[in-house]
This record gives structure tokens, C-alpha cells and sequence, in this order.
């Protein structure tokens, strides 16, 4: 039993660090530009779908490299020819707009790709167990929670440190006084588009190693980290990365007991913080 | 007496919906698909009462339209064969998961509030999704029909001809439009527009917003659950899709499209719309892709809508 909890506690975290590494992406560009992007899912499967493609090419290692930046210059484009046109609009159109993109990359995976499951390998060493006792901890999966940290650590690096990274949390708060302080307020959109996009498709190459490939993979995975975002709060991204680890340690412990409720948990525990602290859990009160 | 324009257009629409059944069949419809669009027009527009005239984006109106649906389904399949029954338990159904969930989200704006629509709709589809046993899961909920309607002195027999259940579906309709229009035009209706352009405007004189909003929600989840009883018996099934997101983004998508801000908006909406995913669909794999590029179409070239473009001289 201990065994089953510490298993399904594992993974939990594991799918949480994987929310988190989505949630931010959409969390980023939501900020920044007040967009759902709705999107999010499909260039999550166009990340992995690439990788899958550049594999036998440049191997596991180059994929992991090449796929999320391919990915990122597709959003890019995206946002250049469509998204720009819709800020400061109503939401609701950004939110309509994302909608139909992501209709169109989920037919388009499938159109290219095929409907079928398609296996992605990853290097023989990394998928073996590395103790018998403990059988659930395979190489990927460590290595996956590995990535997902350094990922979110050079996140917060970048976000702390760099120009773009001040400017980018500047504007956040006020794209206004940025924008009048001579950044130009176009491009750091398009960057920090660009930038949610990359974490979309890394979580992609991710994903595709450890549930195998699906057109609706992203579909799948774009409901829990919106999940994330309102239970961590609006606004904040530390908030984020709690609400995607909680809400995956939240699923797998319900594995344990009530299995067919792992999905609708999460949903019972937003109704719960909405309740008891609407702004989320590290949301600053007043901004959304 | 002079006649309105909008008088004028009142009764055509209604002229129109009420002689479909009788010429459908020769522009190449079928009565089927008419009563399709009245049910999803009602969807559209009841979601509307809520975006297009209090100001509110619900993008998760499908949790309830499929409370509507899976109520009567569950209903005639397991409890009563009885289409009004069926009706009730739809509408209690949805509007008793839209009151407890509008307490929780009503004091959310904006994109937080679209998104907690959002993200709340997906519970009722995982429960409908999971509950194999109860709700036949992922293969939906097959194995029962509509029931003939039992009006007294006669049998309204909605079953077996296509046109009486037109008829069925007008009768709610109109009802549920007629009701709705009479809520626009009272004071509360007029205190709703209020919340709509100034919010804070309408908090310093004193009205009670978030208590508005959370009328409206439920007035607009009332009408969406009564046009999802209407889905069912459409289908005589329940399909777990009806209360995916899909589904919100449909009547979103109808609404903009028909024009937001005029009251018979979302039916055009709706009309355009069942037309060319019925034909699309019947075209094409690839359905998904059109749908999404006619998203992005609309969005771009034609965010006021059919009827917003009609308007625009008199819009403000």
C-alpha cells in the first residue's frame, strides 16, 4: 500500500511538473497580453509530432533541442499574421480566435500524422528501472522532473535577470508606462509569445516520451493547466508552478482510492479555493 | 398605424419559423435539420442574454446545455417515459449546478471569469465521460427515444412524425424567447445593459451588480439546459460531447457570428452555422479544420456579426 501511495505520489508530481511547465506558457502570455490561448494544446502536439519526425535524424538529444525552437517560430508566425490584430480588443475574441486554432492544429497533426497512436522512443538507458524495488522510478521520469526544473529555473532566470525579462514583468503591471518609456511594446509581445510557445512544445517532447503520441494529446492536457493557473491565482507565475504541482499530486493520490474521480478532482479542489480565496493562491487580490 | 422596421422583422422571423416545415424540403433541407437550428439557436441565445446583454463571457455554457441533455436522456431511459418529466429534470438539473457554481465564480471578471466557465464545464463532461455504468460513458447514452406528448384530450405524437416534434421545439422556443424578451424590456433587463457599459457606474448608483450577474447566469443556464432537453430528444441520445468545451465555443461562435448585440443575432448565427457543418461534415475528414479556419474568418473579417453589420447606423 505504501508502495501504491508512494507510486501514484511520484507521478502526481510528475504530471504536475508537466501542468506547470504548460501553465506557464499560457500564464505568460495571458499576462502579458490578456490572451487565453486556447491554442496552447495543439502546439503542445506540433512540439511533439517534430520531434517524433526529427528523431531518426538528430536522435533523441537533437529532437529535444530542435522541436520546442521549431515550435516557437511557428507561434511566432501565428501571432504576427493573426493574434496582434486582437489586443486590447474584447477577450472574447482572442479566446474565439485561439479556439479555431486549435481545431485547425489538432485536424492538421491528424491530416499529416495519421489518427493512430504512434510510439516515440527515447534512449535505452534512460527507460529502464533503476531499482526493482521501486519499479515506477525509471531513468525518463527522473529526467524528466530534472528538465521540468531546470526548464522553470531558467524561466525565472531569464524573467529576474535578463532586459527582456524585466521588461516583460514591467509590462505586466503596466504596458502603458512601458510602452512610453520607449520599449517597443509590439515586439516584446511577439517574444514573449515566442518564449510561452518554446515551453509548449518542450512540455511536448516531454509528453510524447511518456504518454506516446496522439492528435488529441494536447486537447487532453489543456484543461488541467488552465486548472492550474486559477488555483495558484491570475497574474502570478510562482502561483502557477504551485497550482500544476498541486493539482497532479492532488489527481495521483485520488488514483490510489477512487480512481475513476482522478480527472474530476482537480475541479472540485479550484471550486474549493475559489471559495474559500477567489484571487487563487498566490494571486494578488484586485487584478483580475 | 406605421409599421417599425423591428416589428417588420419580428414577424417575419416568426412567419419564417413557423411555415419552415413546409418548404424546407425544397431548398434542399429536411425538417431535421430545421429543428436543429432552432434548438442550438435557443443555445446561442440564451448564452447571449448573458455575453451579449449583461457583458458576461460564459465560454462553459456546455455543462449545462448537457445537464439539460443527459437529464432527459436519464430520465426516459431509467425513471419516467415521459418527455415533459424529462424536460423538468433537465432544467432543475442544469440550473441547480449553474446556481451553486455561479456563487462560486460571480465575483470574477473578465478572463477569469471566462476561464473558470471554462474549467468548471470539463467536471460534467468527466463525470458523464467516467460514469460508465449510469451514463454509458464515452459511447453516450443509447437505448431509449422521445415519448409522445400527453396533452389530455389527444396524443401530441412527437415521435413519430419529424414535423410534430418541429412543432415541439417551436412551442419552447418561443416560449423561452418570449420570456427572455419580456426580461430585456423590464427594468431588470435595462439594469442589465446598465452592468454591461459602465459597470462601476452601476455599482455607485447602487445597484447590486454581482446579485445581477448572478440572475443573469442562471436565467441564461435555465434556457441553455431547456434547449439541451430539447438536444436529447432531437437525437434520442446523449453524446458526452455535448458538454465538452467544443460545445461552448460553438455557441459562442453563433452568437458573434449572427451579431451579439441584436436580440434574433444567435438564431442567424446558429442557421448559418448548422448549415455548413452539416454540409461540411458531409464533404470532408478534414471538418475539423474548416470550422476552425471559419473561426478565424469570422473573427477577423466579421467580429460584429450579420445582424452588427445591418445595424450600424442606428448602434449607437
Amino acid at each position: 500500500m505504501t508502495q501504491l501511495i508512494l507510486f501514484n505520489l511520484f507521478n502526481g508530481l510528475i504530471i504536475g511538473a508537466f501542468y506547470a511547465l504548460m501553465a506557464l506558457g499560457l500564464s505568460l502570455i495571458l499576462n502579458l497580453s490578456g490572451v487565453i490561448n486556447f491554442a496552447h494544446g495543439g502546439f503542445l502536439a506540433i512540439g511533439a509530432y517534430l520531434a517524433y519526425t526529427l528523431t531518426p535524424y538528430v536522435g533523441f538529444w537533437g529532437a529535444l533541442a530542435i522541436a520546442p525552437f521549431l515550435t516557437a517560430v511557428l507561434g511566432l508566425i501565428v501571432e504576427r499574421v493573426l493574434i496582434r490584430r486582437l489586443y486590447g480588443r474584447d477577450p472574447l475574441y482572442s479566446l474565439l480566435l485561439t479556439f479555431g486554432l486549435a481545431f485547425i492544429l489538432e485536424d492538421g497533426t491528424r491530416y499529416i500524422w495519421g489518427p493512430q497512436t504512434l510510439p516515440f522512443s527515447v534512449p535505452d538507458w534512460l527507460s529502464s528501472p533503476l531499482s526493482s524495488q521501486f519499479f515506477f522510478l525509471t531513468g525518463y521520469r527522473l529526467f524528466m522532473v530534472g528538465l521540468v526544473v531546470a526548464a522553470v529555473a531558467a524561466l525565472f532566470l531569464i524573467l529576474s535577470r535578463t532586459r527582456l525579462g524585466m521588461r516583460i514583468r514591467a509590462g505586466t503591471l503596466d504596458l502603458e508606462t512601458v510602452s512610453t518609456l520607449g520599449v517597443n511594446v509590439r515586439v516584446l509581445r511577439t517574444l514573449n509569445f515566442g518564449l510561452g510557445i518554446y515551453l509548449a512544445g518542450l512540455a511536448g517532447v516531454l509528453a510524447a516520451g511518456m504518454l506516446g503520441l496522439q492528435p488529441t494529446i494536447g486537447s487532453a492536457l489543456i484543461m488541467p493547466s488552465f486548472v492550474a493557473i486559477i488555483v495558484g491565482g491570475l497574474g502570478s507565475l510562482p502561483g502557477t508552478l504551485l497550482g500544476g504541482l498541486l493539482i497532479g499530486v492532488t489527481a495521483g493520490v485520488t488514483t490510489v482510492f477512487v480512481p475513476s474521480a482522478s480527472e474530476a478532482v482537480i475541479y472540485v479542489m479550484m471550486g474549493l479555493v475559489l471559495l474559500v480565496r477567489p484571487r487563487g493562491l498566490l494571486g494578488e487580490e484586485g487584478r483580475f | 398605424m406605421e409599421m417599425s422596421p423591428k416589428r417588420g422583422a419580428n414577424i417575419l422571423i416568426w412567419a419564417v419559423l413557423l411555415t419552415m416545415p413546409y418548404w424546407i424540403n425544397w431548398i434542399g433541407g429536411y425538417t431535421s435539420l430545421g429543428s436543429r437550428v432552432m434548438v442550438l439557436a435557443l443555445a446561442a441565445m440564451s448564452l447571449n442574454f448573458l455575453l451579449g446583454f449583461t457583458g458576461v463571457l460564459s465560454f462553459g455554457h456546455a455543462a449545462y446545455f448537457g445537464l439539460g441533455v443527459y437529464g432527459m436522456g436519464l430520465t426516459i431511459k431509467y425513471l419516467v417515459p415521459s418527455t415533459v418529466a424529462g424536460t423538468a429534470v433537465g432544467v432543475v438539473a442544469g440550473a441547480a449546478a449553474a446556481a451553486v457554481i455561479g456563487l462560486l465564480i460571480v465575483r470574477l471578471r473578465g478572463i477569469y471569469f471566462a476561464m473558470a466557465t471554462i474549467a468548471f464545464g470539463q467536471v460534467f463532461y468527466f463525470i458523464a465521460y467516467r460514469w460508465n455504468t449510469v451514463t454509458g460513458g464515452d459511447d453516450g447514452l443509447s437505448g431509449w427515444h422521445r415519448q409522445p406528448i400527453d396533452l389530455g384530450f389527444a396524443a401530441w405524437d412527437i415521435l413519430g412524425s419529424d414535423r410534430a416534434f418541429y412543432y415541439w421545439v417551436l412551442v419552447c422556443f418561443a416560449g423561452a424567447t418570449g420570456i427572455m424578451a419580456a426580461l430585456l424590456h423590464s427594468p431588470f433587463g435595462r439594469t442589465l445593459l446598465a452592468i454591461r457599459e459602465n459597470e462601476r457606474r452601476a455599482r455607485f448608483l447602487g445597484i447590486p451588480v454581482d446579485r445581477h450577474i448572478w440572475l443573469s447566469w442562471m436565467i441564461s443556464c435555465f434556457f441553455v439546459s431547456l434547449a439541451g432537453t430539447l438536444y436529447a430528444l432531437l437525437n434520442n441520445f446523449a453524446d458526452p460531447h455535448d458538454l465538452r468545451w467544443d460545445q461552448s465555443g460553438d455557441f459562442v461562435i453563433m452568437a458573434v457570428l449572427g451579431g451579439m448585440r441584436a436580440f434574433w443575432g444567435p438564431l442567424i448565427g446558429a442557421a448559418i452555422f448548422v448549415v455548413l457543418q452539416d454540409y461540411v461534415s458531409s464533404q470532408t475528414q478534414n471538418w475539423m479544420s474548416f470550422i476552425g479556419l471559419f473561426f478565424v474568418l469570422v473573427v477577423v473579417f466579421f467580429p460584429r456579426g450579420v445582424l452588427g453589420i445591418l445595424h450600424r447606423p442606428s448602434s449607437r
